[in-house]
């Protein structure tokens, strides 16, 4: 049997928050995933706005190579704003 | 073989030092399986559970209590997705989760292979089948495998509302007439040892707890969480002016907790391996269900296939 494509779901809990992933569901289609994140996971008025995705059309960096995926950040201490010494004497900086 | 060793020792320090495992993420296959079997079993749980309380929606004995159960049913649905979710993260896919239930390869808990006689049942199953349940899942809040834990915080955060129910309705029974009465004591009799069960074999006996405690899927054993559920529970019963059917129970003022008499462990096998109540009952009603509903899915992939091409049309027409 050709059994229902994996979709992701997002979820804005309110206003001024971003979309959070909350987990996974099976669905035909999109109008479909959409009704079924409702009713699976907005139950008690966890959300004002779903995003519903399918997972094939999601690329995810790969654990094994997070390391040389972000090593580039790891090394550059100067991006950060207690690299450089300012005189305690200085206010509002 | 030594870079597996390697491999393990590194995955092991990650657990000892509280990190969460994430679905690609590196583990033993010994890891994944275990998870695959308990993630599993939970899903089918909540699933099997709805056929017994779903057995009293249509007898509720008013709107508020109908209106209560429904949600409740309804809520094991989600939890029992929320948890096929968290499995399938771990490379199993959900008609081969399902086919392993509908054999009979896959296990759900023994206590839905009880039946619901009357309607205290509902409160009983409520307070004490939910009771106990959430004293094992708050602990896997914080299981080693992220998806697990993430689901296991959203079972917990709806879990509680059906204890509380199912409490009310004991306690309604319990303060109402002699046969109402009757029928709370009749329902606590027959799901206190059952709901016992529910915490697994014995330490000495559960093949599985050393290892899972290892690996931090499991943080306390059966037996400590069984002792906390009588702890809490018993105190709970005499509020209602219900006797717990076990003579032996008694509060032990040196250990600071409940002595009680002896499982049978004969019982929980024969109902484990099949020979319960309402195994087939339970089993054949999954089947039912999955195999009635065969002609829904297809029409509904269909039904989006169509959809597709037309949209596809539409935009060719378009260009």
């Amino acid at each position: 049997m050709n059994s229902w494509p994996l979709w992701e779901v997002f979820i804005r809990s309110k206003n001024g928050l971003s979309h959070k992933h909350v987990g996974s569901l099976h669905a035909a289609d999109a109008d479909m995933a959409m009704e079924n994140a409702r009713d699976v996971y907005t139950r008690r008025s966890e959300g004002v706005s779903i995003w519903v995705v399918e997972s094939r059309h999601i690329t995810a960096s790969s654990p094994n190579q997070s390391e040389a995926l972000f090593e580039p950040a790891n090394d550059k201490v100067y991006r950060h704003p207690t690299f450089y010494d300012v005189p305690d004497d200085v206010k509002h900086m | 073989m030594e870079n597996i060793t390697a491999l393990e020792e590194q995955f092991q320090a990650r657990i000892d030092a509280d990190e969460r495992i994430e679905p690609k993420d590196w583990m033993p296959e010994a890891y994944r399986k275990t998870l695959i079997r308990q993630i599993s079993q939970h899903a089918h749980s909540e699933i099997v559970g709805m056929l017994p309380e779903g057995n009293w929606i249509t007898r509720a004995p008013n709107l508020r209590r109908k209106v209560a159960l429904l949600a409740k049913v309804q809520d094991e649905a989600g939890h029992g997705l929320y948890l096929y979710s968290a499995c399938e993260t771990l490379g199993i896919d959900r008609e081969e989760l399902l086919d392993q239930l509908h054999t009979g390869k896959a296990k759900y808990s023994s206590i839905f292979n009880y039946p619901t006689l009357s309607w205290a049942d509902i409160g009983a199953i409520g307070w004490l089948v939910d009771g106990a349940a959430i004293m094992n899942q708050v602990p896997l809040c914080r299981a080693s495998y992220g998806p697990y834990a993430r689901a296991m915080v959203r079972v917990c955060k709806e879990e509680s509302f059906h204890q509380r129910q199912g409490y009310e309705i004991m306690l309604t029974l319990s303060r109402g007439s002699e046969e109402q009465k009757a029928m709370a004591q009749d329902a606590l009799n027959r799901w206190w040892w059952p709901s016992l069960m529910m915490f697994g074999p014995n330490d000495a006996d559960s093949k599985h707890t050393a290892q899972s405690m290892a690996w931090r899927i499991k943080r306390f054993t059966n037996d400590e969480l069984r002792q906390r559920f009588v702890d809490v529970t018993v105190p709970q019963a005499e509020f209602l002016g219900l006797t717990v059917p076990d003579d032996q129970l008694k509060w032990n003022e040196e250990t600071g907790h409940y002595d009680f008499g002896p499982i049978d462990w004969d019982e929980f096998w024969r109902v484990v391996k099949g020979d319960g109540p309402c195994n087939r009952q339970r089993l054949k009603a999954r089947r039912k269900a999955h195999e009635d509903g065969a002609w829904v899915r297809e029409a509904a992939m269909a039904h989006a296939e169509k959809r597709r091409q037309r949209a596809a049309a539409v935009q060719s027409e378009v260009a």
